[in-house]
């Protein structure tokens, strides 16, 4: 990883230490100041509207609270509203990205492992067809895989939406490149020698030395499987089986339709729900993402 | 140091393969390979071809299904519903996309810059909304901008004035390019911010000793190194505005009126499977634009290749 090995070192730890003459600029601070405002407008309005009743939503200034403090309200409306579907909703998202993205990772990494270690028939084949694909838009394929899935009797069943979510092109080609450089074939060599299986070796030896990569791309897949909404919008007919961006999007749906019950309360507490997981996540993790997109821009 | 140069000396490509060829072919592989291979075959190469096959068939009340050749294909070439989705994307990766890039290009050269406090916090904030579901983020937006209990309809209160909602049919492609931008300006900043993380320090070093001042280091050593990253991000919009359908089919909730079946090529295929029934006329539109797609995404690469190398 030829862009990798030249990484620079932390400019914030340089300009403090080792270059302690730069002056700050206030009017860059204050442009970015704007921009952060902008991103998180939206994400303000979210979680103070989720502080509201449905009522004093539609009678009060949008970025700032009123009324009664709602919020412990709407959540347990959201969790208990037709059933608890919201928590069924979660928990399938939950499941969607428990088996999705883990599969994506297990496979992306076996596959990856195998085209880096390994000489095998048809690893030209397959190292064209991965390539290929990597340029395939995934909405492309949604309405052709639901076709096909609707053809063989897969759809409204929760592999409509967790088989595709197993592949991941570009996360096994970040697997692959990882594992040529972190894992020497020289380990692997002394392993068989000593009469260790593959398959041992592999998650004895190899696994511990890819985990780094394997994080980024799992987040990567966690983020995707977590968002996803037309391929469970276009596979799921049953409610039952829902992820939450669908069934948000039915709940929003319901309280524009004249006749439906409007609960664009619990729309905007629900979303609230839906984010702060994958945020949580997302920031925990996030030292993660520059790896992956630095290799990512190395791949084009 | 661009970043098509890299690919050439790219260790996997590269390196590793002669260690490889050294060693013995033997099936072994397969036993790690198979289980990608299996289920990569069965839900991205069957659905493919699968449509394809649908593409050349038509079933009709009367007669049943029938082969008809490049029928289908003829069909979408002469729609006005699937071309006028297919100039409203273009129009909108015309306003979205240039907007996106500038902004994350300026977040981007700012936080590499050491002239900027509290960097690490911005970079985190900008690319938050990366995780953030598109549904959520259309919602959020969709009520801001809504004319019930958004921000629009508090301004217009305020000030007794009656600014149009962005959901009006004239103003929407501007809401979702909005919606857009949010979501995607830090994935962008990010990849631009990672190569310029990649440049190495002496040059800089140099352009100090010359008496440089920030201005021509931008021009003269930043913003070439980023070339190669503008395509990747161009080629990632291209496909995320080709392939429009989240945002604009949540957006239809909220504006039922500014959104058609047709508004984009993708919710058409999604129209004419879910409401139509018409599945070979779906696939077949489907199959149109994913090439379309790859076709342009394509161009955009290697014009921005070509252009590196000269």
């Amino acid at each position: 990883m030829a862009a990798l090995s030249r990484y620079r070192k932390d400019t914030s730890v340089l300009s403090s230490v080792g270059v302690p003459k730069i002056k700050r600029s206030p009017l860059l601070f204050a442009l970015m100041l704007f921009i952060a405002g902008y991103i998180l407008l939206p994400l303000t309005w979210l979680v103070v509207n989720s502080t509201k009743t449905q009522k004093s939503l539609f009678s009060s200034f949008g970025l700032w609270f009123s009324g009664e403090f709602a919020l412990f309200d709407n959540i347990s409306k959201v969790l208990t509203y037709d059933d608890g579907v919201f928590v069924r909703w979660l928990a399938n998202t939950a499941l969607y990205v428990v088996v999705g993205a883990g599969g994506a990772t297990l496979l992306a990494a076996l596959g990856g492992y195998a085209l880096a270690k390994f000489n095998f028939p048809g690893r030209r084949g397959v190292f064209i067809l991965v390539l290929a694909s990597l340029s395939i838009p995934g909405t492309a394929l949604a309405v052709p895989t639901f076709l096909l899935f609707s053809q063989i009797g897969l759809t409204n069943t929760p592999w409509a939406v967790i088989l595709p979510s197993l592949i991941n092109p570009f996360g096994l080609y970040l697997i692959w490149i990882y594992a040529s450089e972190s894992v020497p074939t020289s380990l692997l060599e002394a392993a068989r020698l000593d009469g260790a299986r593959e398959f041992r070796i592999f998650f004895t030896i190899a696994f511990r030395l890819l985990t780094p990569g394997l994080i980024t791309v799992l987040l990567f897949s966690i983020v995707a499987t977590w968002n996803n909404y037309f391929l469970p919008l276009i596979m799921l007919s049953d409610p039952q089986w829902y992820p939450l961006t669908v069934g948000l999007n039915q709940w929003n749906a319901q309280s524009s339709t004249v006749g439906g019950e409007p609960i664009y309360n619990l729309v905007i507490t629900g979303s609230l729900l839906a984010i702060i997981p994958i945020i949580a996540i997302f920031l925990y993790l996030q030292r993660y993402w520059q790896s992956g997109l630095v290799a990512g821009s190395v791949k084009q | 140091m661009t970043l098509t140069r890299e690919v050439e000396t790219h260790p996997g490509a590269a390196s590793s393969m002669p260690v490889i060829r050294r060693s013995r072919r033997s099936w072994t592989g397969w036993g790690f390979m198979a289980p990608f291979m299996i289920v990569f075959l069965f839900v991205l190469l069957a659905p493919v071809l699968y449509s394809v096959y649908l593409s050349v068939y038509d079933t009709k009340l009367i007669g049943g299904t029938q082969f008809v050749g490049m029928d289908n294909y003829i069909r979408v070439m002469n729609d006005p519903q699937f071309w006028d989705g297919v100039v409203r994307i273009l129009k909108f990766f015309a306003i979205q996309v240039p907007i996106m890039i500038f902004l994350a290009l300026g977040a981007a050269l700012a936080i590499d810059s050491a002239r900027l406090r509290a960097s690490g916090f911005f970079r985190i904030i900008i690319f938050m909304p990366y995780a953030v579901p598109a549904v959520v983020a259309t919602l959020m937006w969709g009520f801001i901008f809504g004319d019930r209990f958004g921000l629009v309809a508090n301004l217009n209160d305020f000030l007794n004035a009656s600014i149009p909602s962005p959901l009006t049919s004239s103003l929407i492609l501007l809401a979702i390019a909005n919606i857009q931008v949010w979501t995607f300006t830090g994935y962008n900043m990010l990849i631009f911010y990672s190569t310029l993380r990649t440049i190495p320090e002496e040059l800089y070093e140099a352009a100090d000793l010359d008496g440089a001042n920030q201005w021509w280091v931008i021009r003269s050593i930043k913003l070439p190194a980023l070339r190669g990253s503008m395509v990747i991000a161009l080629v990632f919009s291209v496909i995320g505005s080709f392939q429009l359908f989240n945002e604009p089919n949540v957006l239809k909730g909220l504006a039922p009126n500014s959104i058609s079946s047709f508004f984009t090529p993708n919710m058409y295929a999604y129209n004419l499977s879910f409401s139509g029934q018409q599945y070979n006329y779906s696939a077949t539109v489907a199959l149109v634009m994913g090439v379309l797609t790859m076709i342009v995404a394509y161009s955009v690469q290697h014009f921005g290749t070509r252009k590196d190398e000269r």
